[in-house]
């Protein structure tokens, strides 16, 4: 069977941090590193278990500043 | 297989529409606003009609909603939007309009000119955001306010013996005649965003009928307002908002939908 | 010779109106000014040009109404009675910050509050020194007869154009109210062009959004928007002021009055120049701008200037500014609906300048 494999970027300048990108993904991919800020001052999302993303768009589609874009494919 | 592999055009399955602007949005970290303007946009881009259609801004927290949505908007005085949107429209009955309201600009201030468009059929849609609180003012009781929800100016919670109840205007333009499609719809998760989406795609499809108004509201979080973590809103929502503003198509086809 | 009708200036209008090629009415009933939506009604402007014609829950959806079309570049026009303005207040100010043209049509009342629904000149403060909030001015026209209440909707509409500002036709309910031989302009058709580029017409491919809007949180570049319409303002100060003058050649008195109370004024200059006073009018047409550099120049040989108003001293307050001390300024009034004869006009002259 089939399996997808995806990719999040995330635009770390336009995120806030807000984190309802990590709670609505189903594979739990994306973290928010506390540690590091953006030029604004708000923390940002990163992918921190690549391997896991299925580029369901979940994260994407729920993220009000659209941070997201997400990339797929077949393997 | 490693990400730079994946992420190429060719894989491309999402990215943000080009009919929102480049400025970062002057919402919160959180807000629903942002998610419903994307919609908007999308829908009109995936329509094909964003060269046709004039958008209205309102007063509220959404009154810069002309600078993110990379289309010809005007910004009407508060709760007028429905208004200006009737001027527009019947100028340009061949244009797509649409008003993009929050909770007190459409349920407060503007309680007139909302029942009149809908009672008058005007073939707009309005985008009716709701989130139970003036946000743009600081958090102040919204005619949408729970009862026994807190606000900056109900600090020990709405109480309704001397405030009233929270209006449900959503339910209320249902039964007026000129209204042909009335849903109340969330963004806060990845199933009720297609949702709202697919709600707010139907209210401009709906223009081209010419059958009547076509009204989505959209129950939203105002994190700030409630001062929660946005994650703890959406919950919140969910646990206090759904109940009182329940989600779902409430007319669709000019028909009252029956539970 | 264009043709002519009896007509009420109500009625005048809303002819003008389809005639001017407006694309759009917004109107709510009230005394005395009704004729001018029933008028339309009865024509049926979409059929004779397309025009829309649309009966609002109120004057303040009407005027945001009109602030929707006039955001797309249409003629648009709505029209009330002072209580009825008072709530338009709010757009009005809005399509003056947003730079959006129109013409709105007031036939005063009297006031304040309900007030009477008589005639009065009760309006020109808040005509002609904004009204609602902010810094801005309407260009005011003031109709004295059923004629100017047709040409100034046509008028009306080319300065609104002109300066992207509200226009105002401050009448009264005699002017609306009352019957005269008309000559009205022959009909021109409504605009189809619609390529200016603040007008909103949706955004295509090959240009940038357009935004109408009267916000601006950032406040240099606010007062960079506020110094711009204060240039715009100087230069109707320069271009468009209108007045007329009736045997002011020789005046050594002068009445200033504008609408229904020059028409009184001129039979009044009539009988005081049989009784041997030297006495001319001046009626401004535009009350803002204000004909004031005229006033300023005839104050250097006048003995005293009356200004005769429907109303407690309202317009006095521009022609002493005008006259800025050179001569004697009185005025004189009646309100709630009262009407001055020419005769009690006389009497004030006698009374307020010859004494």
């Amino acid at each position: 069977m089939a399996k997808m494999k995806g990719a999040v970027v995330v635009d770390v300048e336009r995120c806030k941090g807000c984190e309802l990108c990590i709670v609505n993904c189903p594979q739990g991919v994306l973290a928010n590193l506390k540690s590091q800020v953006n030029a604004k001052g708000y923390p940002y999302v990163y992918m921190k278990n690549p391997d896991d993303c299925t580029g369901c768009t979940n994260c994407a589609v729920v993220c009000p500043d659209g941070v997201l874009t997400v990339y797929r494919i077949k393997v | 297989m490693d990400v730079k592999d994946i992420i190429k055009p060719e894989n491309l399955v999402y990215e943000r529409t080009k009919n929102l602007t480049d400025k970062a949005l002057s919402y919160c970290p959180g807000c629903g606003h942002g998610v419903v303007h994307r919609l908007t946009m999308e829908v009109l881009e995936e329509l094909q009609i964003t060269q046709d259609t004039i958008g209205v801004a309102s007063v509220g927290c959404s009154v810069l909603a002309y600078e993110f949505m990379n289309i010809d908007m005007t910004q009407a005085p508060h709760g007028r939007a429905t208004a200006a949107a009737t001027g527009i429209k019947r100028c340009w009955p061949d244009k797509y309009v649409f008003t993009y309201q929050g909770d007190g600009d459409l349920a407060a201030i503007g309680t007139a000119e909302t029942i009149h468009s809908c009672n008058r059929g005007e073939n707009f849609t309005v985008i009716f955001i709701n989130n139970g609180i003036y946000g743009m003012t600081g958090g102040q009781m919204a005619p949408t306010t729970l009862p026994g929800m807190k606000s900056s100016t109900t600090p020990y919670g709405r109480e309704v013996e001397l405030m009233g109840n929270p209006i449900k205007m959503t339910e209320l333009v249902a039964q007026l005649p000129g209204t042909y499609y009335v849903t109340r719809q969330s963004v806060h998760t990845p199933a009720n965003v297609r949702k709202a989406k697919k709600a707010i795609r139907i209210a401009f499809e709906n223009q081209k009928l010419n059958k009547g108004l076509s009204f989505v509201e959209i129950v939203s979080n105002c994190n700030s307002g409630w001062k929660m973590t946005p994650v703890d809103s959406n919950i919140w929502m969910e646990e206090n908002m759904f109940p009182f503003y329940p989600l779902g198509d409430i007319k669709v086809n000019g028909e009252l939908v029956t539970k | 010779m264009g043709e002519l009708k009896l007509m009420k200036g109500n009625e005048a209008v809303a002819e003008a109106a389809i005639r001017a090629g407006v694309d759009a009415y917004f109107g709510y009933p009230i005394t005395p000014q009704s004729e001018v939506m029933e008028y339309l009604a009865a024509e049926q402007p979409h059929k004779r040009t397309g025009m829309v014609l649309l009966q609002a829950e109120s004057e303040i959806a009407a005027i945001n109404m009109v602030y929707g079309a006039a955001s797309t570049g249409k003629k648009a026009m709505t029209s009330s009675s002072s209580p009825g303005i008072s709530l338009k207040m709010e757009g009005i100010s809005y399509l003056a910050g947003a730079e959006l043209p129109c013409v709105v049509v007031n036939v005063v009342r009297g006031g304040p509050g309900l007030g009477t629904i008589q005639p009065s000149q009760a309006d020109y403060f808040q005509a002609t020194k904004g009204g609602g909030h902010g810094d801005y001015h309407m260009l005011v026209l003031a109709p004295a007869s059923v004629q100017e209440m047709s040409d100034f909707v046509k008028l009306g509409f080319d300065l609104a154009f002109k300066y992207r500002n509200p226009v105002m036709i401050l009448s009264d309910g005699v002017i609306g109210q009352m019957m005269e031989k008309v000559e009205l302009f022959d009909p021109i058709p409504r605009c189809t062009e619609f390529n200016e580029e603040w007008m909103l017409t949706g955004k295509t491919a090959d240009r940038e959004k357009r935004v109408v809007t009267s916000l601006d949180l950032d406040s240099a570049k606010m007062e960079k928007h506020n110094l711009d319409l204060v240039a715009k303002y100087k230069k109707m100060q320069e271009n468009e002021v209108r007045y007329e003058e009736f045997q002011v050649e020789d005046a050594e008195y002068l009445f200033v009055a504008y609408g229904c109370s020059a028409r009184i004024c001129q039979k009044t200059v009539k009988i005081a120049r049989e009784m041997g006073h030297k006495v001319g009018l001046l009626r401004p047409i535009t009350l803002y701008p204000y004909p004031s550099k005229r006033l300023n120049e005839l104050a250097d040989r006048l003995k005293g200037i009356l200004s005769v108003e429907l109303n407690s001293g309202q317009m006095i307050e521009d022609v002493k500014l005008a006259v800025n001390g050179k001569t004697k300024v009185e005025h004189y009034g009646r309100m709630g609906g009262m009407i001055h004869s020419p005769e009690q006009v006389l009497c004030a002259f006698e009374e307020f300048l010859l004494k």
